[in-house]
């Protein structure tokens, strides 16, 4: 009996150690999460002994994690910052933020004036911008987002001087709440405001400076509020994490780069 | 095995389990007080009242508008709910009879399971867009009430039903011996001696309802501010920390856990004075 207890102990160890997976955890950005995943997926299916764990929380988590070693790649949807230099980020997609407004807002486009004045409260109302006698609803990001620290940057805007109507998390919260309100203003993710559109959800994307917020404006580096999308890893990542990246960046991934509304890095 | 034998492992079994369970719950409030002290001694509790705004990333951290933000919405939820569902349950004990009553119950005991999600997904795609109509941005406080109200009813009613339920028949026999109306018998009768249990009940829910973030974020807007009538857009304290937790850093994250914190100590106040002033949570 034990004997045969000791035979099966063995078997279940084998066949433990011959499947041995090597773990990838990913964690940051909720703008790179869903392709990260599709891209996790197709690394998989071409590395069998290989699993890749996707978690979403935010660029600010990709930096902490990728730092303490809680994941072996960050994902980080900016440029690293001077105080982030320790860590080396690796390209492999951009992504351009755009604003939304309401398909049956009148407003064709804002200028950049027009745009800081309506996020700090100088005009509450569209008719002050060339569309209706409606009030304006402004819709911010929380505190901590990439895409409000981006739009901060772009705009040289300090968040107290925000007059914040609503305040969202993620994009597709932004996509909705302007969808559900023909007064507001948002910004969110071309990638997935395109995407939203196509699906028949009644937004509409602003140009900014002129320049149409669309994914090809982007990928020709012609948007200016526009943001690259990186794996970041501490110094020395493991072997299974660089194959990880060069596969991100090479061109078997480009149809799902796409797929997402997002650009391919020029490699 | 002997009988008592046997009864003392299940004694031990028992007692393993019961201090496992509580253990739990301690170390997860001495976590959050532990990752919330860093806030004591830098940026101090007093400017969680004093500072000019909440701007964490520029260390600054009012958490004053969020205290009362939470309040105003878990007691207007309360207000529209509680009535409501005390109704429904005199309605279910007193007056509904046959299928009616099985619907009645079944149809409740679904509303209560939906989760917290869904509610705020209808708040932010039907309910919000209806009362932007109104007024901008429709995001607002009276929508966090709405939602948590149909939160809270359900559960509201059922607890109330299953209170109203205890009262002892004798007492009900002896009124309706008095030759008590059917309206008299429930609101000079019933409801006096149950009162206790509903108002345990309630305050309970009252705590659900300080406790509730995602329907909550969803539809209230979130905007950093003492609200000044039921369309303005406010943030409660729970959303706070969903909101930011994921992104935060340093002092703005240990505000987060004081965030946290004060909600915990709402709570257990809530269940103490309910416990104090209502005698105990099994009382009906």
């Amino acid at each position: 009996m034990n004997s045969l207890l000791s035979v099966v102990v063995a078997l279940v160890l084998f066949s433990m150690t011959s499947h041995a997976l090597e773990r990838l955890t990913l964690t940051g950005s909720s703008t790179i999460a869903p392709v990260a995943s599709e891209i996790a997926k197709r690394f998989e299916s071409l590395n069998k002994d290989v699993r890749v764990d996707v978690q979403t929380g935010g660029s600010s988590r990709g930096i902490a994690d990728a730092r303490t070693g809680v994941a072996d790649i960050g994902m980080v949807s900016r440029a690293l910052k001077d105080s982030e230099a320790d860590l080396k980020a690796y390209r492999f997609a951009s992504d351009g933020i755009g604003l939304i407004v309401h398909a049956s807002n009148g407003v064709s486009s804002l200028t950049d004036q027009q745009i800081i004045d309506i996020y700090t409260g100088k005009h509450s109302h569209w008719n002050q911008v060339g569309g209706k006698a409606a009030p304006i609803s402004v819709v911010n990001k929380a505190e901590g987002r990439s895409t409000l620290e981006l739009f901060l940057k772009y705009f040289s805007l300090h968040p107290a001087k925000i007059k914040a109507s609503v305040v969202i998390g993620d994009n597709e919260q932004g996509i909705k709440t302007v969808a559900g309100n023909p007064s507001a203003i948002g910004y969110v993710s071309i990638g997935s405001a395109e995407y939203s559109i196509s699906k028949g959800v009644p937004i509409r994307l602003l140009p900014i400076n002129g320049v149409a917020a669309t994914t090809t404006n982007v990928q020709k580096g012609l948007f200016p509020l526009s943001r690259p999308l990186n794996f970041v890893v501490s110094k020395g990542p493991s072997p299974v994490a660089k194959r990880f990246i060069q596969f991100a960046q090479s061109e078997k991934v480009k149809d799902l780069i796409q797929g997402q509304y997002f650009v391919a890095a020029e490699k | 095995m002997s009988l008592q034998k046997s009864d003392r492992l299940v004694d031990v079994y028992l007692l393993v389990c019961a201090v496992l369970s509580t253990a739990i719950v301690v170390f997860i409030v001495l976590f959050v007080a532990w990752e919330a002290s860093g806030s004591f001694v830098d940026p101090g509790v007093l400017s969680f009242v004093m500072d000019p705004s909440w701007h964490p990333t520029y260390s600054s951290y009012n958490l004053l508008p969020m205290l009362v933000g939470t309040l105003v919405i878990a007691a207007g939820a309360l207000v529209v709910a509680a009535p409501l569902g005390l109704l429904s349950a005199i309605y279910l004990q007193f007056y509904c009879q046959g299928w009616l009553r099985s619907l009645v119950y079944r149809v409740l005991g679904l509303l209560a399971g939906v989760p917290s999600v869904v509610f705020g997904l209808w708040g932010l795609t039907v309910l919000v867009p209806k009362i932007a109509v109104i007024q901008q941005p429709g995001a607002s406080v009276l929508a966090g009430i709405v939602i948590l109200s149909m939160m809270v009813l359900p559960t509201m009613a059922l607890s109330a039903d299953a209170v109203l339920s205890q009262v002892s028949s004798e007492l009900l026999l002896a009124a309706k011996g008095l030759g008590f109306s059917k309206f008299g018998l429930v609101f000079s009768v019933a409801i006096p001696s149950a009162k206790a249990g509903l108002a345990t009940g309630f305050v309970l829910q009252l705590g659900r309802a300080l406790g509730e973030t995602m329907a909550v974020l969803m539809v209230t807007g979130n905007v950093v501010q003492f609200p000044n009538s039921l369309f303005d857009p406010v943030r409660v304290l729970t959303s706070n920390v969903a909101l930011e937790m994921a992104y935060a850093m340093e002092g703005h994250r240990s505000a987060l856990f004081f965030t946290g914190l004060i909600l915990v100590v709402l709570i257990y106040a809530l269940v103490f004075l309910s416990n104090r002033y209502f005698g105990g949570t099994h009382e009906g």
